[in-house]
């Protein structure tokens, strides 16, 4: 069915953009998404690829242009990290409110200040609200396929809002795996041809985009995102599913991890997920009943789905990957913490803080939380409910 | 134009009806009015290409009239017009009653 | 090129019942531009006057392929439609051809989309990119931009008891298109509509990018009588303050020159933003003014001569 393959991660995004062969791609470089990139241009160098390239002045830039693109009917697509994420903020929300199925892979970088070009969440996390849907990978293969799938989500009429595909910096973005592609004929009819309603290109019927909305009407159009994204979360489960039926690799929102009579779960996304699952498996092995709940679609979140999972668990870690300064706790704490709010559930919960600005998080970390755990399910909720994995005090 | 539900408008803000500003009157706003004398006019066409507001009516290239559901009365038209008498005087729009 | 009953024969492409200002002339150009280039034309546009009058939800005032994306990207959008086009074409699914404007004011163009626009015009995307300078950030208030001209009183430079309005002279940005040498670089003013409309009508014609500043006079921000729009474009011209001009090919062809150049106090004293400067205590700035221009237009006479050699 497939091709044994080895790939990074940048790899992985880059050939699962060869096989989709948008038809616009704007680039600017930024570590570490900069090899994607550079595949890429090879592709569009060795014609094996149709696309526009367009090697633009700055992420700014690279966002406006694929809106640009968008709008007039296109399969747009960029890549990015951190302040390039940043620097395009702006123009992230344009995206989304201006209903442009965008897929961007987003390498996911520490913001600054400092400067720092590893791996945490801080970047994806800050545009969590932007209107995009966010999936997060665990590994290369996820990372192409994850790509594949967001074309599907993105551009269903159901949904029609941008996706970004994350993926840890360097971690991920710089290791090679084995990983199974699909054959380009298979991924051709995967995608099929995108077909948008509102095209500037189309000169018979004008459309006019990004007017001026005010009071009247801002606000019904805010509602309309608002539902988009409530579509979203079985447009995702039907196209894991169905890229399940072409690859053998079915996907959810979720994904739970030896969860069936863990009384002691850790929640985590992107490579951690990995890291965990080891350190699940050997304390299974051990006897013990913890699992791993993973959260692979972050935006929308899938609220009722996470509460139930973690509804038979008496202690769980929430293992954040970037800070939300002054708020109690990381951004997907908060979020576990309010789909528990109101299930009648006793669940113990602790925050960890780790592997801000590429620290590496082992295999002892997280057996420290399971550890951790272990009193957490005992005595409830601890008073210090962020704690910090991996920093010397 | 009755406001409508986010269940009946189109997505992403996008505005379908090209040109539909042309229902929008902005004629209201004027304070003095363009009269329009077709027998002094030469339809040089000046007080046309100048509007703003395409607000200067025309039929095969000859001037029919001004479109005072839009027109603004700025008087651009009537500053321009190049024929003595002016083609387009401008007069105050509580002297001038019918509309 | 087409002649005022040429253009009189077109399809009026800008609808009537926009929100400008009466006796606004970046919507003339706007018109003008439209008559010329034609309905198979997209346009986008950077926020700022143009923008925000011709789109308050649910009306548009265009009747050809708009979009606004924001303040910095007009030329990055339109680089991104045009690149677009281009992907469609060459797989078939278009046949058309379709021009492509960006447009922003000065504040959108000489500021905050300079990037953008640079960055656009040197990758040699084809398009136009029209900016309609009215010399002040005029949708938020009048407040100065880099276009703004040395002297003004606007409202983030107005006249103190010890500053007569912006200290700077603006920043050369119709030079600046020309350092990036592309096809086709003009200035032109919708004062003179045949000559912004065979500019239009050239730069859409040229393969590769195509730069046009427009100085479009604003009846709010520069104080003077609305009815006045055109003459005081024309008097920008016939003064030499804003010359209209071309570069094809790095060939310069000034396209209109003044039968008698004016002082440049014409122009100045004509509205009510350059008041200030007639004070005797400002008058030297009037004079380095006229010097500015002077000096600008002998270097434009100058290269236009070494074109024709």
């Amino acid at each position: 069915m497939g091709r044994r393959l080895i790939l990074t991660g940048n790899d992985a995004a880059a050939e699962a953009m060869r096989q989709i062969d948008p038809d616009v791609v704007a680039a600017f470089p930024i570590t570490p998404q900069t090899e994607l990139m550079h595949k890429f241009a090879q592709h569009v160098a060795d014609g094996d690829v149709k696309a526009e390239f367009v090697l633009v002045e700055s992420e700014h830039s690279a966002m406006s242009a694929t809106v640009g693109a968008a709008a007039a009917g296109a399969r747009a697509m960029t890549a990015t990290s951190a302040n390039g994420l940043a620097l395009m903020w702006e123009i992230v929300y344009i995206a989304a409110s201006s209903r442009l199925p965008i897929v961007m892979p987003v390498v996911n970088r520490a913001l600054s200040g400092p400067i720092n070009i590893h791996c945490d969440h801080s970047d994806t996390m800050g545009c969590r609200d932007s209107g995009w849907l966010q999936i997060y990978s665990e590994n290369a293969q996820e990372v192409y396929d994850n790509v594949l799938q967001a074309i599907r989500i993105a551009e269903h009429p159901d949904v029609l809002l941008p996706v970004m595909v994350t993926f840890d910096g360097f971690i991920l973005s710089h290791t090679a795996e084995i990983l199974e592609g699909l054959e380009d004929p298979v991924v051709r009819k995967w995608v099929g041809d995108y077909e948008s309603k509102y095209t500037l290109l189309n000169t018979d019927e004008p459309v006019t985009y990004g007017p001026l909305d005010l009071q009247d009407y801002y606000f019904e159009h805010k509602r309309q995102q608002i539902e988009a994204m409530r579509n979203a979360p079985k447009v995702v489960r039907d196209v894991g599913k169905a890229y399940g039926e072409i690859s053998g690799r079915s996907y959810d929102l979720l994904e739970a991890y030896e969860l069936e009579g863990a009384t002691r779960v850790i929640v985590a996304l992107g490579s951690t997920a990995g890291t965990a699952k080891a350190v699940v498996d050997e304390m299974r092995a051990a006897g013990e009943a913890v699992g791993l709940l993973k959260i692979r679609c972050f935006r929308p979140f899938p609220e009722a789905e996470i509460a139930e999972k973690l509804s038979r668990a008496k202690a769980v870690a929430v293992l954040d990957r970037s800070v939300s300064f002054g708020a109690p706790g990381g951004p997907v704490h908060k979020e576990i913490k309010a789909a528990l709010y109101g299930t009648g559930c006793d669940i113990g919960l602790v925050n960890y803080i780790y592997g801000l600005g590429g620290r590496d998080v082992s295999m002892d970390h997280i057996r420290q939380a399971f550890t951790d755990l272990t009193t957490i399910a005992r005595e409830g909720t601890p008073s210090d409910g962020v704690r910090f994995l991996g920093l010397r005090d | 134009m009755k406001e409508r539900a986010w269940t009946e408008i189109p997505i992403g803000g996008v505005i379908e009806d090209a040109g539909n500003a042309h229902s929008y009157e902005t004629g209201s706003w004027r304070t003095y009015r363009p009269i329009w004398n077709e027998e002094t006019c030469i339809h040089c066409l000046r007080c046309w290409v100048a509007c703003p507001d395409s607000s200067i009516l025309l039929e095969d290239g000859k001037l029919t009239g001004i479109d005072y559901e839009h027109c603004k009365g700025c008087g651009i038209c009537a500053f321009e017009c190049p024929v003595d008498p002016k083609a387009i005087e401008m007069k105050l729009e509580t002297d001038v009653s019918e509309r | 090129m087409p002649g005022l009953k040429q253009l009189a024969q077109r399809e009026e492409l800008m609808a009537g019942g926009h929100r400008a200002c009466a006796g606004c002339l970046p919507m003339t150009a706007m018109r003008q531009m439209l008559l010329t280039a034609g309905r198979d034309t997209v346009c986008g546009c950077a926020t700022g006057c143009v923008e925000v009058v011709t789109t308050i939800y649910p009306y548009t005032a265009w009747r050809t392929p708009f979009i606004h994306n924001a303040f910095e990207n007009s030329a990055a959008t339109i680089s991104g439609a045009e690149a677009a086009y281009r992907s469609l074409r060459r797989q078939g699914k278009i046949d058309r051809k379709i021009n492509f404007i960006a447009l922003g004011g000065d504040g959108g163009t000489y500021d905050i989309g300079l990037q953008s626009l640079s960055g656009a015009m040197e990758r040699g995307h084809n398009m136009l990119y029209l900016c309609y300078d009215n010399e002040a950030y005029m949708n938020t208030g009048i407040q100065r931009s880099g276009g703004t001209p040395k002297g003004t009183a606007t409202s983030t430079t107005p006249v103190g008891k010890v500053i007569p309005g912006k200290k700077q002279f603006p920043k050369p940005l119709t030079e600046i298109m020309i350092a990036h040498n592309i096809p086709y670089v003009a200035q032109a003013t919708p004062g003179f509509p045949k000559d912004l409309s065979d500019k239009v009508e050239k730069a859409l014609e040229i393969e590769g990018p195509a730069f046009m500043n427009v100085l479009t006079p604003c009846t709010r921000g520069w104080r003077y009588p609305m009815e006045e729009s055109m003459e005081i474009a024309r008097l920008a011209v016939d003064t030499c303050f804003w010359p209209v001009f071309e570069v094809e090919h790095g060939k310069l062809r000034i396209t209109r020159k003044p039968k008698e150049k004016q002082p440049v106090e014409e122009w100045l004293k004509r509205q009510g933003r350059f008041r200030h400067l007639f004070e005797d205590q400002n008058r030297h700035i009037i004079d380095e003014i006229q010097a500015d221009v002077d000096r600008n237009w002998a270097w434009l006479l100058k290269r236009e001569e070494l074109a024709q050699s």
